[in-house]
């Protein structure tokens, strides 16, 4: 694929900065054609690789889109095609419309929160001298714990309903009464609950890429801009946040992607035994498309779901990229 | 004003950093606080801060209580982050290494449709892979939950771009000495990504130690629970064991706080690649 005479540079050029020719194939090896052998070994190498994505991406989303334009309750069988039957349906369930509207509620708190604290705790920690590691540590640790255990201590320990919960006992000695927090609707307090524990999850990893980020702005400009006098917020404004420009993007990308997912803490916090997830004040896309596949079985419903989701998933990155220009300068 | 702020400033952040430690941290102690103590401790409004008598029964009620399947599903978790994160690592990197090295024609294409993969996201299409693996008979099984998990084509990603940037040099004397592309592979370039598989294998480890929503979908039946599993079906049944269930998180979180604090240079490491290059 690689035209061999295309790459002409001198070798001892080449040396110093291998990136340069990515493409390029060893240069020992340029004037050999692709025989059995090197055949023999990419296949080798990359078979279970392809076969794995095959089955598990290519098939799965091909045989799903088929179910998702059939009737398929209770089986994975194709044959009875509904046509769009089961798009109608789920577009027009209030259900997975309502859960939409909650789920852009959700991701417009938490991606901005999210970022801004991530970004600070970046800052700070990089201004950190004495005792960095560990500070360091504390913030990312939490990214150790599922989001069940999380829930297990938010549910029952910091947000329980009872007086001794510990958001109540705080509470408390301001003279507030005692609410319980997951299930008074009106102001819609679960919010709170569901917040704080996806930013005290999460904002350790953003951190750790902001802190990369940071680690990368070249000293000179740093001493250049408080030559010049920057300092503070303006320096921040002017020239770090511009130079953290790539990380802005790719964490809010990677932040969007995960809070349309949510799944796990809307699951713990709010089922119940006896109810499952029916009497939960907030359902996400995903809860709703767990309950028609596995509760009620319905995989064609929950195929049209999963293809509808993943459509606004992928528009969104794609907007978002467009308009961040992510990606631009790259191979 | 900017000199005043600026005079306070240090200490002012010294004090905003250990309040927020002290915050970040706090969970953590309550859920040993909590493991430690008992229901009638637990809901009473008086506050303790570390139980007079430490209830350590909590935790071997943990395990001797058949309807959690606790020992079980930590088993279970232990196997399939045991075999996923070494497994798809290795994986990536053999294939990642084909992709920037081995020039075959159609390389490209093949690429193309591994990034393409990436497009969709991953736990929307847990109906899609339920019915692949269902049809295949992975309900209820270990291998159902572990081998949707070992084909990571952002890591293929990560593995090719790393191996571009390997020096070619090293690689051709290896060539000299009779090495066919399996050869440079397994005795050059595997050897020399030992930071980079570390990264991404502790990641992988986290993730699959950690996963919910596949395991939750794939094994209903407890033989093949995992510890999130276990802990949040306890977590969602109808009796409420106050200590019990906070007993549960420790044993569960406590392998992965541990090798966090063991192995953090390279999951700081794996977290800056995988998010920067993404």
């Amino acid at each position: 694929m690689n035209a061999p005479t295309s790459d002409t540079t001198e070798r001892s050029e080449r040396a110093g900065r291998p990136a340069a020719t990515p493409r390029g194939p060893a240069p020992a090896r340029r004037r050999r054609p692709a025989d059995l052998r090197t055949w023999g070994a990419f296949a080798l190498l990359t078979a279970p690789m392809l076969i794995g994505l095959g089955i598990f991406k290519y098939v799965a989303i091909g045989w799903s889109f088929l179910l998702s334009l059939s009737n398929a309750h209770g089986t994975i069988a194709l044959g009875q095609w509904v046509g769009l039957d089961n798009y109608r349906q789920l577009l027009s369930d209030d259900t997975f419309r309502s859960s939409l509207g909650k789920i852009l509620l959700f991701t417009v708190f938490i991606v901005p929160v999210t970022f801004v604290v991530s970004l600070g705790l970046a800052l700070l920690v990089n201004r950190v001298r004495r005792g960095r590691a560990v500070v360091r540590t504390a913030f990312l640790i939490p990214t150790a714990v599922s989001y069940v255990a999380a829930s297990l201590v938010w549910k029952m320990c910091l947000f329980n309903g009872l007086p001794a919960g510990i958001a109540n006992m705080v509470g408390g000695w301001f003279g507030m009464d005692s609410v319980p927090w997951l299930q008074t609707t009106d102001p819609p307090l679960y919010w709170i609950v569901l917040v704080t524990l996806r930013l005290w999850l999460q904002v350790g990893f953003y951190m750790v890429l902001f802190l990369a980020g940071l680690q990368a702005i070249p000293k000179e400009i740093d001493e250049a801009a408080a030559l010049d006098g920057a300092t503070g917020f303006r320096k921040l404004m002017r020239i770090t946040l511009p130079m953290l420009r790539n990380t802005s993007v790719a964490v809010l990308m990677l932040q969007f992607i995960a809070a349309f997912q949510a799944f796990d803490e809307f699951y713990n916090l709010f089922s119940s035994g006896l109810s499952g997830t029916a009497t939960a004040p907030v359902q996400t896309p995903l809860v709703y498309l767990y309950n028609t596949s596995m509760g009620s079985q319905n995989y064609g419903l929950g195929s049209a779901g999963a293809f509808v989701l993943t459509a606004l998933i992928v528009a969104v990155t794609l907007i978002q990229g467009r308009l961040t220009g992510f990606g631009k300068g790259e191979e | 004003m900017t000199t005043l702020f600026k005079r306070l400033r240090p200490g002012a952040r010294g004090l905003l950093v250990g309040v927020l430690t002290v915050l970040f941290l706090t969970p953590f102690y309550l859920m040993l606080r909590n493991a430690l103590m008992d229901t009638k401790g637990l809901t009473s409004p008086e506050w303790t801060w570390w139980p007079a008598q430490m209830h350590w029964e909590n935790f071997t009620a943990l395990f001797s209580d058949p309807t959690l399947h606790m020992g079980q599903a930590l088993g279970n978790s232990l196997l399939i982050a045991g075999i996923t994160a070494p497994l798809s690592t290795l994986l990536a990197s053999a294939a990642g290494y084909a992709f920037a090295r081995i020039p075959v024609p159609g390389r490209g294409a093949l690429l193309a449709l591994v990034i393409a993969t990436l497009m969709i996201p991953g736990s929307v299409t847990f109906v899609p892979t339920f019915v692949v693996v269902g049809s295949m008979g992975g309900v209820n099984t270990l291998w159902g939950v572990i081998v949707p998990g070992l084909f990571n084509p952002f890591a293929v990603l990560l593995f090719r771009n790393f191996y571009l940037q390997f020096p070619a040099e090293i690689e051709e004397a290896g060539r000299l000495d009779g090495l066919g592309w399996l050869g440079l592979y397994r005795r050059i370039a595997l050897p020399s990504s030992g930071a980079m598989l570390a990264s991404l294998g502790a990641l992988a480890f986290i993730d699959s130690w950690n996963a919910f929503l596949w395991p939750l979908v794939i094994g209903q039946d407890p033989s093949s629970w995992t510890a999130q599993i276990a802990l949040s079906t306890f977590l969602t049944s109808q009796t409420i064991n106050l200590p019990g269930l906070f007993a549960g998180a420790v044993v569960t979180i406590a392998p992965l706080v541990a090798m966090f604090l063991i192995a953090q240079r390279y999951i700081v490491e794996g977290i800056a690649t995988t998010g920067l290059k993404g």
